[in-house]
Parts: C-alpha cells; sequence; structure tokens
C-alpha cells in the first residue's frame, strides 16, 4: 500500500515537473540542443545544384557553390559563388548573419568587378528565382525565432517533435513556421511556411541525412513545394568540406571579388 | 607593360605553375577553365543623322573569352581575358582589346596584383565618379561602363583598420570615341590619332594612385587619392575646325565613395576634387534606393531610385551632369529566366533637358540571354555637351550566348 503511494506520488511528480515546463520553454529547450548539437564545425564547404520547377513541370538549374564560416555569439558568414546559369557565372554573394538586426549582405557583379551593398530587409524575396527565400537559407539562430512545442509526431518512420516558429526579425515573409525535429538527430525532417495572412504557402522536406566527423548532420536533398504557385525547387548537396581552415579573410570583400 | 612580360604571364597560364606548394602540381586538377561570351548587337536609330556619313542602323558582334588558372589552392592564379569587336559601320568600333592578363597572389594579410586589369571604386547608379584607374571604352557604350585594360602592380594591404590598396599605373590608354561613321559621336568627330598629353612622356607617364577602404557595421567607406594622366579628356578644335583633340592634363583627384543602409533604403555617396584642369573643381553624387519586396503579393520586386548630380563647374562642365536628378525604377521579376527591367530618367535642374534610358534583360534556356537597351535625348540646350547626340536617340538588341 505504501509502495503503491510512493509510486503513484512519484509518477505525479513527474507529471508535475514535466507540466512545469510550458510548451515555449520546452520548443526553446529543444531548439538550444538543436543548435549545440551543430556546434563547433568551424567552416565547411559545400557545392549545391538547384532544380527549379515551374507549375507545368518544366526545369531550370543553377549551380552555386557555398562556403560557410561559424562565428561564435553572432549568425554565420557565408558566401555564395555562382557557377550556372553562365551568364551569372562569378556572380558572387557575401553575408554575415545575425539573429535579429538586419544581415549584412553584398553582391559581387564579376563584368563591372563592383561590390554592390543590398538593404537586407529583402529576407522575404526569391533567392535567384527559387521557392526558397534568402530567410530560408540563412543559418539558423536560436535568437531568430520564439518557440511553442505542439506535439509529438512520428513522420516517416521516425519520432519528431513538433514545434511552432515565430520570426524574431523584422520583414519576415512569414507568420509562423512549423517545424519537425528528428528526436534522434535534433534536426529537421520537414518545415511549413506560413504566409503573412497565415495560410499554408509552402512545404520544405530534408532527405538523405548524413553524418560528417561523427557529429554533424546534413541532408544530401531538399525539396521545397510552394503551395500557392505550384512551384518547386530541389537542393542537392555534393562534396561537404568541414574545418577546411577558413577564416574571416576568406569572407571579407576582397575574397569577394576574387571569388571564382 | 613589356611585350616580354605579355607573353609571360600567358606561358604561366598554360604551362605547370612552378611555385606550387605542398602536394605535386597535378594538371589535371588545375586545368584552364575556360569561359566568355559572345554577342550579336543591333542597332537602330529612328532620327535621320546630323552627318551624311552615318547611319540609321548597325550590326555589331563583339567576343570575349576568359582564362583562368589557379594553384596553390587557389592563392595564385592568372587570369586573361582578350576582347574583340566587329562593327558593321564605324571602323573605330572594331576594335581588340585585352580587358584583363593579370597574375595575382593572395596572402593572409596582402594581396598583389600585376598585369593588365580591371578595377571599380563606386555606389552610386547614374554616373561613376570615383572610378578611375580604368580608361572608358567610350565607343562600346555611352553609359561609361566599359572600360579598356589598365596595365597595373597592385598591392593591397589587408589591416583590422582597412584595406589600403597601393597602384603603379604604367602606362595610359586613350578614351576610344567613335568613328566618322558611328553614331553616338560629336559633331565634329574626336580624332584619337593626335592627342595632346601635358606629360613629356605621353602615353607613358607613370601614374600612382592609392584606395583605403574598410566597412563597419552597415557602412562601407572608400578614400581615395589619384595622381597622373586624366581618363577625361579635355578638347581643343583643330586647325581647320574638322575635329576635336583630346587633351590628356596631368591631374591629382581625390574621391570618397560611401554606401550604408538603413531598413529597405540603401544611402550613396560618390563625390571627388579634382586639380590640374583649370581650376580645382568638385563634384557629388547621392542619392537612395528603395526597395519593394513582393509586390502585390508577387515574387517581383521594385527598387526606385533618386540622385542628384552636382559639378561646381557648371556650364562649363565636361559632364551634361551638372546640376541634375536621376529618377530611376528597377523591376526585378525573380523568375526562371531573372527577367529585369531598369528604366531612368536624368533631369537637368535648370532647363527641360533630359536622358531616358530604358534597359531589360532575360535568359533564355540555359546559355542565352537577350538585352533590350534604349536612350532618348530630349530637349537637349545647344549649350550641352551632349548636343551632338540629340538625334542619336536608339534601341539596341543583343543577344549573347554563353559559354
Amino acid at each position: 500500500m505504501k509502495a503503491l503511494l510512493t509510486i503513484t506520488l512519484t509518477s505525479l511528480l513527474t507529471l508535475n515537473l514535466a507540466f512545469a515546463q510550458t510548451p515555449e520553454e520546452r520548443g526553446l529547450e529543444i531548439a538550444i540542443e538543436s543548435d549545440k548539437r551543430d556546434t563547433g564545425f568551424s567552416d565547411q564547404r559545400a557545392e549545391m545544384l538547384m532544380t527549379l520547377r515551374n507549375a507545368t513541370g518544366k526545369e531550370t538549374t543553377r549551380k552555386v557553390r557555398v562556403k560557410t564560416l561559424e562565428v561564435d555569439g553572432d549568425g554565420d558568414k557565408s558566401i555564395s559563388i555562382f557557377d550556372q546559369p553562365r551568364d551569372v557565372k562569378g556572380t558572387a554573394f557575401l553575408s554575415y548573419t545575425h539573429s535579429t538586426k538586419p544581415d549584412d549582405q553584398w553582391l559581387f557583379l564579376p563584368a563591372l568587378k563592383r561590390v554592390k551593398r543590398i538593404a537586407s530587409r529583402n529576407k522575404s524575396g526569391p533567392f535567384m528565382g527559387s521557392e526558397f527565400s534568402f530567410e530560408d537559407i540563412t543559418s539558423f539562430e536560436v535568437d531568430k525565432y520564439t518557440y511553442k512545442y505542439l506535439h509529438d509526431e512520428e513522420i516517416d518512420g521516425k519520432a519528431s517533435f513538433v514545434i511552432e516558429q515565430f520570426p524574431a526579425y523584422d520583414a519576415s515573409g512569414y507568420t509562423r513556421r512549423i517545424v519537425w525535429v528528428d528526436q534522434e538527430i535534433y534536426q529537421p525532417l520537414k518545415v511549413e511556411f506560413y504566409d503573412r495572412k497565415n495560410s499554408l504557402l509552402k512545404t520544405l522536406t530534408f532527405h538523405e541525412y548524413q553524418q560528417y566527423l561523427d557529429r554533424y548532420w546534413r541532408a544530401d536533398r531538399q525539396e521545397m513545394i510552394n503551395h500557392q504557385s505550384k512551384k518547386s525547387t530541389t537542393l542537392k548537396f555534393d562534396n561537404y568540406q568541414f574545418q577546411t581552415g577558413l577564416t574571416d579573410r576568406d569572407f571579407d570583400q576582397n575574397s569577394l571579388k576574387r571569388s571564382r | 607593360m613589356s611585350r616580354v612580360f605579355t607573353y609571360l604571364l600567358l606561358g604561366l597560364l598554360v604551362q605547370q605553375p612552378l611555385l606550387a606548394e605542398g602536394s605535386a602540381p597535378d594538371s589535371t586538377k588545375n586545368p584552364i577553365e575556360i569561359s566568355g561570351s559572345a554577342a550579336l548587337e543591333f542597332r537602330y536609330f529612328p532620327q535621320q543623322a546630323l552627318s551624311t556619313e552615318q547611319s540609321d542602323s548597325n550590326f555589331s558582334f563583339s567576343l570575349q573569352p576568359e582564362f583562368y588558372r589557379s594553384w596553390n589552392d587557389g592563392k595564385n592564379s592568372l587570369l586573361f581575358t582578350p576582347f574583340i569587336r566587329v562593327d558593321r559601320n564605324d571602323s573605330e568600333r572594331t576594335h581588340a582589346d585585352i580587358r584583363e592578363l593579370v597574375y595575382e597572389n593572395v596572402s593572409n594579410n596582402w594581396e598583389l596584383r600585376a598585369g593588365i586589369g580591371k578595377v571599380f571604386w563606386g555606389t552610386t547608379e547614374s554616373q561613376h565618379l570615383v572610378d578611375i584607374i580604368n580608361q572608358t571604352d567610350l565607343i562600346e557604350n555611352t553609359d561609361t561602363e566599359d572600360k579598356l585594360g589598365q596595365p597595373l602592380i597592385n598591392l593591397a594591404l589587408i589591416r583590422p583598420t582597412g584595406t589600403l590598396d597601393l597602384f603603379v599605373l604604367p602606362g595610359f590608354r586613350e578614351r576610344t570615341f567613335a568613328g566618322n561613321e558611328g553614331r553616338l559621336r560629336n559633331i565634329p568627330a574626336v580624332d584619337t590619332g593626335n592627342p595632346i598629353y601635358e606629360s613629356s612622356a605621353e602615353e607613358k607617364h607613370v601614374d600612382w594612385a592609392l584606395r583605403w577602404s574598410q566597412t563597419l557595421n552597415n557602412w562601407d567607406v572608400g578614400l581615395s587619392h589619384f595622381s597622373g594622366t586624366s581618363r577625361e579628356p579635355l578638347f581643343i578644335t583643330n586647325s581647320d575646325g574638322s575635329a576635336l583633340i583630346p587633351v590628356y592634363n596631368l591631374i591629382d583627384q581625390t574621391g570618397l565613395d560611401i554606401q550604408t543602409y538603413q531598413g529597405n533604403w540603401l544611402l550613396k555617396l560618390e563625390a571627388i576634387s579634382r586639380s590640374g584642369q583649370g581650376a580645382r573643381f568638385s563634384a557629388l553624387i547621392t542619392g537612395v534606393e528603395y526597395t519593394v519586396v513582393g509586390v502585390l503579393n508577387s515574387p517581383i520586386d521594385v527598387g526606385w531610385i533618386a540622385e542628384y548630380l552636382f559639378d561646381d563647374r557648371k556650364e562649363n562642365a565636361l559632364t551634361p551632369f551638372e546640376d541634375d536628378y536621376l529618377i530611376g525604377a528597377r523591376i526585378t521579376l525573380n523568375d526562371e529566366q531573372s527577367s529585369e527591367l531598369l528604366f531612368g530618367v536624368i533631369q537637368d535642374a535648370s532647363s527641360d533637358s533630359r536622358l531616358f534610358t530604358l534597359e531589360a534583360s532575360r535568359r533564355i534556356g540555359q546559355s542565352w540571354k537577350v538585352d533590350l537597351e534604349s536612350r532618348w535625348f530630349s530637349n537637349v540646350q545647344p549649350s550641352e555637351i551632349i548636343f551632338s547626340l540629340r538625334r542619336d536617340d536608339y534601341i539596341q538588341l543583343t543577344l549573347s550566348k554563353f559559354f
């Protein structure tokens, strides 16, 4: 009897502890864990093939090389170098991501050898005519969103946390995102994007996760579907390299002008 | 730049790199990358030309391949970009140039470039005041954005306090001008055969320049100084008044260029002060660009551009833009074909003189592109430097193949 009571009390206590955490706290906790597990890669390089599909299924492709530098206590720095289509070959995009204040962005135009600053509030604009907007391709930072844990759900046989994320930065094209986070690797499996009118705009799914350096998980393929325009974009990543010795110097305007 | 040096650089491009460090040189790993473009251009002038030598339409073909090779993990590289244009009417416009033939060595806190290069300084859209290293290949386009390759040695010192670029510029390139059969030229035409130089070394005068630039948060600032032969000539009429002779003075020019942003606003400034061409003068362009993203819930962006252009030489300025405004709009469709349209009008503040510009482009398939360009000169006053262009409104269609 006494033992049973103890057990009941203990389980009640556990239940209470679980309830003591609000959905907001739980969502934030998962975001912090995701961020923590992805910290320390220092730099990465990858080749990206974008396939753009219009509503009738007609395809066009773009090739971009992306270098990323992890920055302590701030958003990542990245440089994207366009190889295809050929008319934009040599065009390069430099970005210093920040969590809540506007990103710093520059575009290098090779024909004029000109570096042009971009007003970075255009986060919601499309990246290279694709269904990915600038805000979709910048690095994940905990402070960029506020969170609300919804429930657990299994998707494609994987247990996941379902979390609502609300942009904390200005000029987002979204009211909220719903993210399915893999409970094992703490990486997103699926993201739903809700537009400014709060209707479903796009769905992004992540495929073929691979682990690098025994720690960092990267999806080889991402599929973005726009439900309103019926267009879609596939991103395929190749040749991931980590800790290649990139420094701040590789992400300054001198380097931007030399990008090829 | 001696011919020997040119051959030496070209030799480096095709041969096994001698200085590769670390792993053994592997030519299959560092092949020459070849890219570039070929373009067919058609120009139509709706108004009858001022001179009977000039035509109402023109065809032209240009080719600009690019050969690039890098080694030592990209720290050393060589770039060769020749250019050639063949023009149906204007023999002056049929011309070739080495846009770039430059060796580059990059280290952590310095960069060295030597050869024939191209450098751009500036922030504004209507005109480029501060930009001075390269001569303008004006015969290509009156927008002054095409440049001739400049012999140079450039050492960039990269410090936390900014980048200091030092330039030695051995050798001067003359500005190109349309010939007698070409449109978009002065009446009488410019005689490029007999330029007058202030320096006794003429086109062999060695110029120098330096520029400090720094990025601090959302500010990009550049401060520059150039000392040497002016890229922009003055003109005198020849003895029988049949041609203009360019006069290239020795000048000193200090320049300042700034770009920054506040929200959706980009703020830009270019200012120069120049001595050596008569009295010292100053000129300034300042303006804003405001972008509206996703117009009417579409993927279309509209960027509004407004600039003010000022030159304290007033009517004596070498530029038609001595007290003018630019109002323009850039429409970006953000579609798969990267369709874009830029429309602008430069309006003189004290007369009805206007210059309209329209530029539109669209990719076709994966490697073709079509460009439409049009300029219209409206109410140009006899006192203005572009009075000779008053009947040279044109529509230009360019089809380019990229490889």
